[in-house]
């Protein structure tokens, strides 16, 4: 039986269980930190996708280098995302989103 | 079941059990953990996946950059890290059945595309140079050149803002000057000792200067 990780399917299946979790962390959770890696989680569950639907193509490599300019992407976002926490942690001495209801302080 | 097959049900178990790990710990560290070992999961698949460059950029950039800047944060805040205090009810039940709802709602697209028929499909034979960093950079420096300048000007933006964003204004932090631990981190002295003992003005440090 040669069935696990040959077929585009798999992947695109544990790729929607990763984004699935990443999503309801996000939803659930009211730590800051915790929601910021719930999003490093759904962009490494589609970055699986593109991976894997480029090793179906495999005449180019577009979809990888789309994974590249995506990490890099979110790389930025989790330094400037890090930066915010701080920033507001310093304001309500919390990290708890549900205390962000004000635009100013 | 080949060695192929192993590989792959232990790295997506292993990417699984990470992001479960990530979103239902109580602590941040042990999230942060969770999101390492989802990382690493996702590195070794894309290595089944013909896509070596990937999985090198994935461990030093998520597994050695990403990973360590959340640790930095978490061990900044200390114990304020943690979740704390009540939450309102209502935001609590809004929460929880927004996250239900997804769940709900994932669920029934992975039961309508599974009966959409069809057969599964087949990765064939990829090419000898497919994702190897030769081919990804011969891609990158030369079709994809001006997003790739782009990617360094939005790194060197994302920097400085991050820098400007987490030290705050001066006059902010001058108004802020308490004895609560969170103030004592980012406004205050830093060594308790110190809390007495008032940093030198410019004319204190001047007439020390004249003076040797």
């Amino acid at each position: 039986m040669n069935m696990f990780g040959n077929y585009v399917e798999h992947y695109i299946a544990l790729s929607g269980a990763l984004f699935t979790l990443g999503c309801v962390g996000f939803l659930v959770r009211r730590n800051v930190l915790v929601q910021l890696m719930s999003i490093e989680l759904m962009l490494n569950a589609v970055n699986l996708t593109l991976v894997a639907y480029n090793r179906l193509h495999t005449g180019d490599m577009n979809g990888q280098v789309f994974a590249f300019f995506i990490i890099a992407v979110a790389a930025a976002e989790a330094a400037v995302g890090l930066a915010i926490v701080l920033a507001f942690y310093r304001l309500k001495s919390s990290v708890q989103s549900d205390e962000a209801d004000q635009l100013r302080h | 079941m080949n060695v192929g097959n192993v590989f792959f049900a232990l790295a997506s178990i292993v990417a699984l059990a990470g992001a479960f790990m990530t979103i239902a710990s109580r602590s941040p560290i042990r999230s942060a953990v969770g999101l390492l070992i989802t990382i690493i999961g996702i590195a070794a698949l894309f290595l089944k996946l013909d896509a070596q460059f990937l999985a090198a950029i994935q461990l030093i950039v998520y597994a050695g950059a990403v990973v360590v800047l959340f640790v930095f944060v978490i061990m900044l805040l200390g114990p304020d890290a943690r979740d704390s205090g009540g939450s309102v009810a209502r935001a609590r039940v809004a929460r929880y059945g927004a996250g239900g709802f997804f769940v709900l709602l994932a669920l029934a697209a992975a039961h309508v595309v599974s009966h959409a028929g069809g057969n599964p499909t087949r990765f064939g034979i990829a090419r000898p140079e497919h994702g190897s960093v030769e081919a990804i950079g011969q891609l990158l420096f030369q079709n994809e050149i001006i997003p790739f300048e782009l990617t360094t000007a939005l790194l060197i933006v994302a920097v400085v803002g991050a820098i400007a964003v987490a030290r705050g204004r001066p006059h902010v932090r001058r108004e802020r000057k308490g004895a609560g631990p969170s103030e004592r981190m980012f406004h205050g002295p830093l060594m308790a000792r110190d809390a007495q003992r008032p940093l030198p003005t410019k004319a204190a440090k001047a007439a020390k200067a004249g003076g040797i």
